[in-house]
């Protein structure tokens, strides 16, 4: 085996550090105060889509240690419970790789439909968690609302992920 | 690297998920069972993070709105149609304005009018007092040697309108009963017809209008001026303009800054002093004070 020289080792070690790093930081970059519409209800989206497209595409460098400690940020920067987040970002992590085979060979028309309907579950688990820890019902708008963004948000993060999966976070380049 | 054996590796990739999920629950237990904990955690990952967003709060700010140029242009094209249609407003102001200072020039001409005498004034800094019987009333430290003419009933102005009135003398200083007070009655003229209508102090920061003629309904934004019915003030002095507050009553806004009041003047009227109002620190009647202990 050939003896791999430092830069090259660092350059591995960074882009194996691409997808934990998107999603950390693109979860503290929407804390900005950018005046969007909605802003705070696109943080679980975006980890949805992060961990749903890492966990497809690039599972090695998400592991579910980083999947955990992603959504542990998630509900620290957000007012969920802490550690809700945990909970579906790992449950979805684990959907994902449990159906890996049959879903990395489809095109993105396939995956799609595939990732909405995990993040409609996910923010249906995520209401009826906050509803049962909150003793109380809460209303079901926003369910509706994120389910919404993530629908129509995954196309153009996927091709944010897909140009990042390409670049930066091919470790085979390295 | 820490050289493990295959089997071992595999148990431990295949272990990970599982322990991690327990590990997520057991911080949601933890956090339920505790908030304190996700409180201090959250207080703390602020205290990071707070650094890294002031970086980037600045030039989104400056980006958006605010001082940035960016902003400043986008807002350009609004703020100067804004500008045009204020200024066409404001020429036909000008207009009104001309016309009717020519008609009041005509008017004095044909009245012969002359203007009466500049009242007699004295000029005191506002103690902040807001003490004493009254709810809304300030305390005015008067020059050195008093005031040449008594001050009792003086109307008291700041730059822009009427402040109050004044309700207790001495030689060196004065108690100004502010018109936002509940006890405050001033006899006001609305608007350009000069309709009658009575401002009433409700301790709140708006005065309320009261008795205003059924058929004349103050109109909003119409001009307050003092009236001289019932001879306490001189007439057309500015008190405030007219507003329809959240009840849809009529209200006045005073000109006045009453909520930082620093020098007042203190005008004194001696034509109008002895309709004033009773003065309240006369003694009780002997007689009254012996009938009493009788009972």
């Amino acid at each position: 085996m050939r003896r791999q020289g430092l830069w090259r080792r660092l350059d591995a070690a960074a882009r194996y550090a691409v997808p934990f790093g998107t999603l950390v930081a693109g979860l503290v970059v929407l804390g900005l105060n950018f005046g969007l519409p909605g802003q705070a209800q696109l943080r679980p989206v975006y980890a949805l889509a992060c961990v749903f497209f890492w966990s497809l595409y690039r599972p090695s460098a998400l592991p579910a240690p980083a999947v955990m400690a992603g959504g542990v940020l998630l509900d620290l920067l957000g007012f969920s419970p802490v550690g809700l987040w945990a909970v579906l970002l790992l449950l979805l992590h684990g959907a994902v790789l449990a159906l890996r085979r049959r879903l990395v060979q489809r095109g993105f028309l396939f995956t799609w439909p595939v990732f909405s309907g995990f993040a409609a579950g996910a923010f249906v688990l995520a209401w009826g968690a906050q509803s049962l820890l909150g003793q109380g019902m809460l209303p079901l708008r926003p369910v509706l609302t994120q389910t919404g963004f993530a629908v129509l948000l995954y196309p153009a993060l996927a091709a944010l992920f897909i140009r990042v999966h390409r670049g930066p976070a091919a470790a085979e380049l390295a | 690297m820490i050289r493990l054996s295959v089997p071992f590796r595999q148990a431990v990739s295949r272990l990970t998920f599982p322990v991690m999920l327990m590990l997520s629950f057991g911080i949601v237990l933890i956090g339920r069972a505790d908030q304190g904990i996700s409180g201090a955690l959250r207080t703390g990952l602020d205290d990071v993070l707070a650094p890294v967003y002031g970086v980037f709060a600045g030039p989104i700010a400056a980006a958006e709105s605010g001082s940035g140029a960016i902003g400043h242009l986008f807002s350009l094209s609004a703020e100067n149609a804004q500008l045009r249609a204020e200024n066409a407003k404001l020429l036909q102001w000008q207009a009104v304005a001309m016309a009717l200072e020519a008609q009041n020039n005509a008017l004095k001409a044909t009245l012969n009018y002359t203007p009466p005498a500049a009242p007699a004034f004295s000029t005191g800094d506002v103690v902040a007092d807001m003490g004493g019987v009254y709810d809304r009333s300030v305390l005015v430290v008067l020059p050195p040697g008093g005031s040449p003419v008594p001050l009792m009933g003086a109307v008291a102005m700041d730059g822009r309108g009427v402040v109050g009135r004044v309700v207790e003398a001495g030689s060196r200083a004065a108690r100004v009963l502010l018109i936002t007070d509940i006890n405050s009655r001033i006899p006001v003229a609305l608007g350009a017809s000069g309709a009658p209508a009575l401002m009433a102090g409700t301790n709140g920061p708006t005065p309320a209008l009261l008795y205003w003629a059924p058929g004349q309904p103050p109109a909003e934004g119409a001009m307050v001026l003092t009236s001289a019915v019932g001879g306490a003030f001189p007439a057309g002095l500015p008190v405030g303009v007219v507003h329809y507050d959240a009840q849809n009553q009529p209200v006045v806004l005073p000109l006045a800054d009453l909520d930082s009041l620093r020098l007042l003047r203190l005008f004194s009227y001696p034509d109008n002093l002895p309709v004033l109002t009773p003065i309240p620190h006369t003694k009780a009647k002997p007689a009254a004070i012996a009938h009493h202990r009788k009972k």
